[in-house]
Parts: structure tokens; sequence; C-alpha cells
């Protein structure tokens, strides 16, 4: 079993995620155990791409913070690799396919398996299309953490029954970004995601505030947040740290009570 | 070619809440392709409306002055909105409709794709926004105005490259939060499957009936086609009724901007390399760790850095060749076709007349050259008269 399994064992798992690289790569390595140390139970690392279709503003503003630090997918690595000498939390990467693919599958694969990389999500790699990964990420003994939408209907079943690591549920139609509703009848996606899968259920898209978090928390078993994390790093910049553990450990309290 | 694939090439590469949607697209696109009325619908709008079938002009004077092949340009430049967009858009629209969607967005690049959009959209009655490159709305302000008084809101893109790849982002962001009543209308042979498929077979118009003309009126078929490629519609609506055709050699131009050498083009057959973006797996310009690339071209319409999936396949293949066509050759075929057969091209199909003009007078006079005049080019005036330092007073 993998370490994502572990993330799931504290109560309710709140999961930050946040871009590699931005502001740069040193403040990656430093972001990330900060979040460790204020209770986070897994964290989604971005790779940054110059074309974040799936994502809003505040993560594309993100990406292109990163890109012109020439933030590259060796750099995402090496910075894995620091992080690792100090932590095993579980990490999943976020990552658009092309870069992947570019890297070379098998030899991405591998690097993720030496650094203790346990998932990765690409929102650009559907069901249809999971066979481009699905058998060198096994052999590596990576997950594919797969996305269920609002609008997967009878899809849920073939994906959820195929399924690794956690499920994450997507909250709302739209791209990444801060919402102050959700809309989303949450409670019969998961109903329906439950019948076939015991794995964890994760809920992310628009999560902001500690009121939500407690709300989702109250029916799934993560709460994953990306715009509001990133949007703090934005502000602070080189002198995030603080702020982030704050919110970080805010949110993990909320999502227990 | 079914599923969506072309060799290795086509696929779905998009997000998960797009997935049903695209499964409903192409479902609903072979009832209503298989539906008689829909089939007549469409086919007295193309001819009522969009002013079908084109010419297949015989071009005399620039047949003599090259002195080899015969030379003929198919005229998708007389369409109404004055390019081939409006044989696609006018499918998808009124696809969209049937549908029961009451809002479709657009990408462009020149304008084109966008104006051509708007007015299907006027005429069928749904609303319509269009997304464009900040960059391409100041290089084509007249086309930016043109939608907007045919009733569709622009949206000017400041993302990324500020240019066409950065408005494909941005429509498929918006769709993404409005499936429920919006139909994205690309404009290319490009995007997840089915959109390749459905671009194509609307333009393939012009293959069908521009091999029924050569029957018609030279009793054979010609010996090339040549087209330009941006994402590939036009092309593959030029090339589709003749790939069974092996003697009909099949040529695409690409943009070599200021040389293929350089890094300002949008050549991406010539030196992109295979990857997945934009919902398909195809050829794309990208620099180092798969970041894709900016790219540069003259002309709006073709500064796309990649290609539609099925080009790709017919490269690999063999059935079809592409070329670079620098900035230079596309604007002196841009003047030629002008002063020769009194034809203003669009700077992109200018890319296709600059080849013809390479290999006609290597050709026999016996070989025939079909052009596809995908557009006209009232819209590049400004800039070939920038291009070549010329002040245009207000
Ligand atoms: C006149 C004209 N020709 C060609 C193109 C290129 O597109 P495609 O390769 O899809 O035909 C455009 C795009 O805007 C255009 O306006």
């Amino acid at each position: 079993m993998s370490k994502i399994a572990n993330a799931f064992k504290n109560g309710k798992a709140f999961i930050p995620f946040f871009t590699a690289g931005d502001p740069n790569i040193e403040k990656t390595v430093e972001y990330a155990l900060a979040m460790e140390e204020a209770g986070c139970d897994l964290i989604e690392i971005g790779i940054p791409f110059s074309d974040p279709m799936a994502e809003g503003v505040v993560i594309q503003d993100a990406n292109v913070r990163a890109l012109k630090q020439n933030t590259t997918t060796d750099d995402v690595f090496d910075a894995i690799k620091a992080i690792r000498e100090k932590s095993d939390i579980p990490i999943v990467f976020l990552t658009y396919i092309n870069p992947v693919f570019f890297y070379g599958y098998e030899r991405f694969f591998k690097k993720c398996n030496d650094l203790g990389i346990d998932g990765i999500i690409s929102p650009d790699l559907p069901y249809e299309e999971k066979g481009e990964i699905a058998d060198i990420a096994r052999k590596y003994d990576v997950d594919i953490i797969s996305l269920i939408a609002p609008t997967s209907k009878e899809r849920i079943q073939k994906i959820a029954s195929e399924a690794t690591g956690y499920i994450y549920v997507v909250s709302s139609l739209g791209v990444t970004g801060m919402r102050s509703e959700i809309k989303t009848d949450l409670n019969a996606i998961i109903k329906d995601i439950r019948d076939v899968t015991d794995l964890p259920l994760a809920v992310g898209f628009g999560i902001n505030t500690p009121k939500q978090a407690s709300e989702i928390g109250g029916i799934a078993d993560g709460v994953i947040v990306g715009s509001a994390i990133v949007k703090i790093i934005e502000e602070h910049g080189e002198n995030a740290a603080e702020p982030l553990k704050e919110y970080v450990s805010s949110m993990k309290k909320a999502c227990n009570e | 070619m079914n599923n969506g694939r072309y060799g290795e090439y086509g696929g779905q590469y998009i997000s998960e809440t797009l997935m049903n949607e695209l499964l409903y697209l192409e479902e609903q696109y072979h009832h209503y392709m298989n539906d008689p009325d829909f089939v007549e619908e469409l086919n007295t709008l193309l001819k009522e409306y969009a002013g079908r079938p084109s010419l297949l002009y015989y071009a005399k004077r620039m047949t003599e002055d090259l002195g080899g092949a015969k030379i003929y340009l198919k005229r998708e430049d007389l369409n109404h909105t004055g390019a081939h967009k409006i044989n696609n858009v006018l499918g998808q629209v009124l696809l969209a409709k049937k549908m029961g969607k009451t809002r479709v967005i657009a990408e462009t690049g020149a304008g084109q794709h966008g104006v051509a959009t708007a007015t299907a959209a006027a005429l069928l009655d749904m609303e319509c926004e269009v997304f464009m490159g900040e960059v391409d709305t100041k290089r084509q302000a007249l086309n930016v105005y043109r939608m907007e008084l045919l009733g569709a809101k622009v949206h000017s893109v400041k993302s990324g490259t500020k240019t066409l790849k950065d408005a494909v982002n941005d429509a498929f962001r918006d769709w993404i939060a409005r499936v429920h009543d919006t139909n994205y209308v690309i404009g290319s042979t490009m995007g997840p499957h089915p959109f390749p498929m459905i671009v194509r077979d609307f333009q393939a118009v012009i293959s069908a009936e521009a091999r029924q003309q050569f029957l018609e009126i030279e009793g054979k078929l010609p010996t090339a086609v040549i087209a330009c490629v941006g994402g590939g519609s036009n092309a593959m609506g030029a090339f589709y009724n003749f790939i069974e055709d092996d003697e009909v050699k099949l040529i695409g131009c690409e943009a070599g901007g200021k040389g293929v050498d350089t890094p300002y083009n949008a050549a991406a057959l010539t030196n992109g390399k295979i990857g997945i973006f934009h919902g398909m797996k195809s050829i794309f310009n990208q620099g180092d760790y798969g970041q894709i690339a900016p790219v540069y071209s003259v002309s709006a319409g073709l500064d796309y850095p990649g290609v539609g999936p099925e080009h790709a396949y017919l490269r690999d293949t063999g059935r079809a060749e592409y070329v670079p066509i620098n900035d230079e050759e596309a604007v002196e075929a841009f003047e030629y076709l002008s002063r020769m057969e009194g034809i203003i091209p669009a700077i992109e199909s200018a890319h296709a007349v600059a080849h013809a003009m390479k290999i006609a007078p290597t050709m026999d006079k016996d070989d025939i050259i079909m052009i596809c005049l995908s557009g006209r080019g009232d819209k590049d005036v400004r800039s070939i008269a920038e291009y070549r330092g010329v002040e245009l007073n207000e």
C-alpha cells in the first residue's frame, strides 16, 4: 500500500496544493515542510506548465511566476529530493500530461519512484486516455489519482472502480479558483462513488474558507485547497511560511469540526 | 480512423468535466448527420446564405506568367464572410441549436472564425462570445468591431502569449463552466475528438465540390492540391475527398515566419515534436521540458503552435507533404495575386499561393494545381502596408 493511505488516518485530511517554483524553487521546499509542520496530511505539488487550461487566474499566475524563474521538471524533482531528506509526507504531483510525455513516461515515473512521489493527478488525462501511463505508473508504484466531476454521472462507475490512491471529487463546474458557495449536490455524487469504492474521497475546486472546509469534512474524507494557498504565496512572496502555517492549521482544524 | 485516432494522433486529452459533453456532442453529431432534414437545412444554408458552391477559377494570367502547370483557385474567399470558416460554422452552430444550446463560444486568431461564428449566431439567434488574444485584437481591430456589430461579445485574452493558443485556452475555460447551455464552436481541425472529425467533415465540401468541378471542366483530377495550414481546416477540407486518389499530390503550407531556422515561425510540422495539448496528441512547437513555445507569423490565422492530428498522420504516412513558407514569400504572393488576377488573397492563403509560384514553373503544361484560396485579403491590407513600410492615414 502506498503512503497515500496514511494521509487519511489522522481524522479528515487537509490537502494543500501549490505550484512548484513560485516564488522560487528553494521556497517550494520550505513551504512544503512548513505546511507539513502545520498539520497537513498530503501535499499536491504542481509542475508548472505554459498553458494550464483547467486553471483559473490565481493558479495561472503562479505558473507564469514559476516559469519566469525557469523552473524545470528537473528542478521540481530536485526540490522533492530536498523535501524527502526531511519528510516522508505523502506527495502527489499535479501536472498536465505534456511535460510528462516530453520527459518520457519511463524516465518520469522511475524518478517519481526513486524520490518517493506517491501519486499523479493529470487534469487532461481522463479515464479514456489513462492507458498513456497506467502500466508504467503501476510498475513504479505511483497511484494515478482519478478526478470525478459534477458532470461525470454514469461515468462514476467505471472511473471509481479502477481508481487508486484517493479520488479527487471536483466540487464545481469550471476552472480552479476560490468560490463563495459550492452549489453542486456533493452528497449525491459521494453516495454514487461510495457505492463503488472504499477509497478515500477528497473534495477540491473552490474551497477556501474554514466554514466550507468543515462542511466538506462532514461528508468526505479530505479537503483539497489550491487557489487560496497560492494566493497566500502570491501575496507574501518569499515570506509566506508563517501565513501558510496559520492558514493550514486553521483549515486542518476546521475539516474535523 | 475511428475513436478519434489518426494513427497515434488525436484522442481526447481533456478535463473529466467535459468528457460527457464531448461524448454527447459526438452522439448528437452522428444523429443529425443521419437526419435528412438536418442535412437539407444545412445544405440550404450553405447554398443560399454562404453562396456555395464556390467557384473553381482558372487563373489564366498567373498560369501563363509562371509558364508551367495550369493553376486553378478554389474560391473560398467568395463565401459569405470571406473565408472557408463559414462552412464549418454553419454546421456547428446549427448543430448546437438542434442540441438545445442557447449560446456558442469560439476562439479566433485572424478574426475570420470569430466573424463567421458571430454571423451564424446572429442568423440562428444564438448568444455568442468570442475569445481573441490581445495581440490579435490589435492587428485585426476591424474584425473585432465586425464581431461586435454582429452582436457578439469579444473577450481580449491577456494570458500567455496573448494570441491564438491562449484564446483556445480561455474558450475551454469558459466552456467547462457552462457546458449545460453552451457549445464550443472550434475553428479548426484540432482539439479533442470529435472536433477534428466534425470540422473536417464540414470543410470536406471544399474537395467534394472541387473534385466534381475538375471532372466537369478538365475531365481529370488535379496533379496537386495546395492549401495553407494553421490548425488545418481549410487544408483538410481541400484534401479530404482526394485522399483516396493516389495520383493527386497533397501539399500543406505552414507559416515559416522569419525562417524555420529562427525562433520566429509557426511551422509545427517542420520544427515541432509530438506532444499532447489542447485535447489532442499531435505535433507541437515546444521548448525544453514540453512547455508550449511562443510562435510567430505575419499571419494571425497561422500563428498556432501545433497542427490538427489528421495532418500529423497524413505526414507520417507520406500521403501529404508539408512545406514552410516564410513571411516575405507570402507577402510577395499576396501582392502577386492581387496584381495578376485582381484577387487580393488572405495572407494565410497567400502561403499556398507562394508555394504554387515555386512549383508551377517546374511542372508540365498538362499538370494542374489547385490552390485553396481560403479567404480574401481585405482584413490584411493594413498589416501588409505596415510590413512594406507604407503609411496609411486615417
Ligand atoms: C483565410 C484563412 N485561411 C486559413 C486559416 C487557417 O486556419 P486553418 O488551417 O484551420 O484553415 C485562417 C485562420 O484564421 C484564415 O482566416
